[in-house]
């Protein structure tokens, strides 16, 4: 038995700040001090304080050490885990107050607000181990709906707890599940979309890595409510660590009996294969996922057929994503009524959302829909560093659009954020403050939906790469504002004529930063100036001759040879060589240098 | 996995341990007095002895923590058993022996172990 149990997080986060080397040295010391008895090391899955990782939490005390470094590791054990002293120098600044008092890790900003359902278990268990995770619960909805519920009734509890799909479209779960049931077949499959591909999103991934199980009861119990007996999750190869624990996972569930024969023995069968993606954005999109299954090349196709009715291998098939997957156990276990409770009229529970971007908490969050956008982008989110302005929040990805301050406090929900022309998404939220340029921002997601275009389509391929282009020809200053009416129906083609969502909604990133700052793309080609200073092309640096020392720290430092001068006098900048990278600037200790 | 009552029999196997993952409520905490003095006197085994019986007896509402020297090193090993709305008890010069006869008094019953305080020993 362990008096005391470290919790390092081994989330893909902490993993790549070191955290396996933190766990290789704890246990060096924890063997020096004869504790490996008493103390015991686990590597669970993302705290989703990413931004202060490697996070190690030490429990009985839940002293919530952040930024740890191996060289803390030998005081940590002496100090705390030998003699009980919790070393407060080390510990995350806002659970010791100014008195020096350690508070509650719940009581700070960044988890006060959360309410976790979906990462209930994430950085609590060790994914690795299918005990701990039964401990908490686990496996326990699977075995009370196998052996004491209908697939109808298990239906109903879903539909009344008003789940919607997480994956993005916000489709309500208990009807998909109803369909899926309804289309009889003698093969039916129920699959996992772990494909998750937009830039700064790593929700599913931190499911994954910390919870595979949850995903693996919920599919079996998927399965026994629309009659499959076959499941496949459909994952990215770019994730080895989520790869790796659901590979364990699937392993220990079989060696329980919880996949395989006769579950429960209720004469239920369930088995679960994993399929790794090379991938590839379009894969996320259903029917091209399931092609991808098949062992052909990732393409969509058109719909109808619906999975529900002609899916995997031409059978009924089940697509729900990680996060609605992870929902799932715990509603069936606390009941509709308990979900329900929890959000707004139309969209219940939480969601999780990736904070990336100008934010100080960079991390994994999990909220209640509602909580309006200032909550989690002020006090979740610790604010936007260096005290700069809120200018817009991206959500969706290259799918999604932009909420502007406007909208700061709108409660996010899936109708409100369609509203505003924006949307849900999978959960990825970037934040952008004034120095981001929003024609540059409409043209990196273009860029990437170019690149991950599969080519079926015309107005994909060759629209996306046109809308692509002449968003490049504002950002350098050549557009006319007839170009930006022809860039608005451009739009509207796309997203009318494509074939898969991807396209349908590749050109969202432009049509709301046209919406909502259209000023600045008028900037850009009436004025032919970037206003957040972000557009090479447009950019001049200059030297305010009268603030100039003529220290040539300037002329030194440019690498490009643009800076001319001679000591003790003004300098000049040749705006022919001048490449526009800011060196001379960030060096210049008398703001003598100015962009423009 | 043939039956709820076997997943039932890993879970509460286990909960033993995960629960001790949840941060302080407002159960009973057994504190071990930890610095030199208590180590050189022997408050290690106390301390394993401690928070094995706890977790084998699954007392979930107590957790078993250490902390430094309070000041009574000839008395060492110190435990104090401290349960909210109620006095702090003070046990000395303990031996692991001593600890599961507290658990089972003290902890599982609520009987004070008055031979063992510090009152007790001080007459």
């Amino acid at each position: 038995m362990y008096r005391s149990h470290v919790l390092v997080c081994g989330g893909t986060g902490c993993t790549s700040s070191g955290s396996a080397q933190i766990i290789e040295t704890l246990q060096t010391e924890l063997e020096k001090q004869g504790l490996t008895k008493e103390v015991c090391v686990v590597q669970t899955g993302c705290h989703g304080l990413c931004a202060l990782g490697p996070i190690m939490i030490v429990y009985p005390e839940a002293a919530f050490y952040s930024m740890v470094k191996v060289s803390d590791i030998p005081e940590i054990v002496e100090e705390h885990l030998l003699k009980g002293r919790v070393v407060k120098r080390l510990l995350y600044n806002e659970t010791v107050t100014d008195a020096g008092d350690v508070t509650s890790l719940a009581d700070t900003e960044f988890y006060k607000h959360q309410h976790r359902i979906a990462l209930r278990n994430c950085g609590i268990i060790n994914p690795e181990n299918i005990e701990e995770y039964i401990g908490t619960g686990g496996y326990e909805a699977l075995g009370k709906v196998v052996t004491s519920m209908t697939p109808e009734e298990v239906i109903k509890v879903l539909t009344d707890s008003g789940l919607r799909g997480r994956g993005g479209g916000g489709f309500p779960t208990g009807i998909k599940w109803k369909l899926a049931r309804s289309n009889a077949s003698e093969q039916k499959y129920v699959c996992c979309n772990a494909d998750e591909g937009d830039p700064g999103a790593f929700m599913d991934r931190s499911v994954l890595e910390g919870d595979p199980h949850v995903v693996l009861e919920a599919m079996a119990i998927a399965g026994y409510t629309i009659g499959a007996n076959q499941g496949y999750i459909y994952v990215r190869a770019e994730y080895p660590i989520a790869v790796a624990r659901l590979k364990i996972a699937i392993a220990q569930a079989r060696e329980y009996g919880l996949l395989g024969k006769n579950i429960f023995n209720s004469g239920f069968d369930f088995d679960i294969g994993l399929r790794l993606g090379a991938g590839a954005f379009v894969c996320g999109e259903e029917t091209a996922l399931m092609t991808s299954i098949e062992g052909k090349r990732g393409e969509p196709r058109p719909r109808p057929p619906f999975p529900a009715q002609k899916g995997l291998f031409g059978e009924p098939t089940l697509l729900n994503n990680v996060e609605t997957y992870a929902n799932i156990p715990p509603i069936l276990l606390h009941g509709a009524e308990w979900f329900a409770s929890m959000g707004t009229e139309k969209s219940k529970g939480t969601k999780v959302f990736a904070l990336g971007g100008k934010i100080n908490n960079t991390g994994l969050v999990e909220i209640p829909m509602g909580t309006t956008l200032r909550q989690v982008v002020e006090d979740i989110g610790g604010g936007i560093p260096n005290g700069k302005k809120f200018k817009a929040a991206q959500t969706g990805g290259p799918s999604g659009g932009c909420i502007p301050a406007e909208h700061f406090d709108i409660p996010i929900d899936y109708d409100n954020l369609i509203e505003i022309g924006s949307m849900m998404g999978s959960g990825g939220l970037i934040v952008m403050d004034e120095d981001n340029c929003m024609v540059d921002i409409a043209k990196f997601f273009l860029q990437f939906t170019v690149d991950e275009s599969c080519g079926k389509c015309t107005p994909c391929r060759i629209g996306t790469k046109r809308l692509y282009e002449m968003l490049d020809k504002i950002t350098k200053g050549q557009a006319t504002l007839e170009d930006l009416d022809k860039l608005e129906e451009l739009c509207y083609y796309i997203k009318d004529n494509s074939l898969c969502g991807l396209g349908q909604t590749a050109p969202n990133p432009v049509l709301s930063t046209l919406r909502y700052f259209k000023d600045e793309y008028i900037a850009h080609v009436v004025d032919k100036k970037c206003p957040a200073g972000v557009c090479k092309s447009l950019l001049r640096f200059e030297i305010i001759p009268e603030k100039c020392k003529g220290c040539t720290m300037c002329a030194r430092t440019c690498p490009a040879g643009a800076i001319s001068g001679t000591v003790k006098h003004p300098h000049v900048i040749d705006p022919d060589k001048c490449i526009k990278c800011g060196a001379c600037m960030e060096k210049c200790k008398f703001g003598a240098i100015i962009k423009r | 996995m043939k039956s709820l009552d076997e997943l039932r029999a890993i879970r509460e196997k286990m909960q033993k341990q995960v629960g001790l993952r949840s941060e302080g409520d407002a159960g009973i905490r057994v504190v071990v007095g930890m610095a030199t003095c208590g180590i050189a006197s022997g408050a290690r085994p106390v301390l394993t002895a401690l928070s094995d019986a706890v977790q084998e007896k699954g007392l979930t509402n107590v957790t078993v923590t250490q902390t430094g020297c309070i000041g009574l090193c000839q008395y060492e090993p110190i435990v104090e058993v401290m349960e909210p709305g109620k006095d702090k008890v003070t046990y000395v010069k303990m031996t692991p022996e001593k600890a599961l006869h507290i658990v089972d008094q003290h902890l599982i019953r609520g009987q004070v172990v008055s031979e063992y305080t510090i009152s007790g020993i001080m007459g």
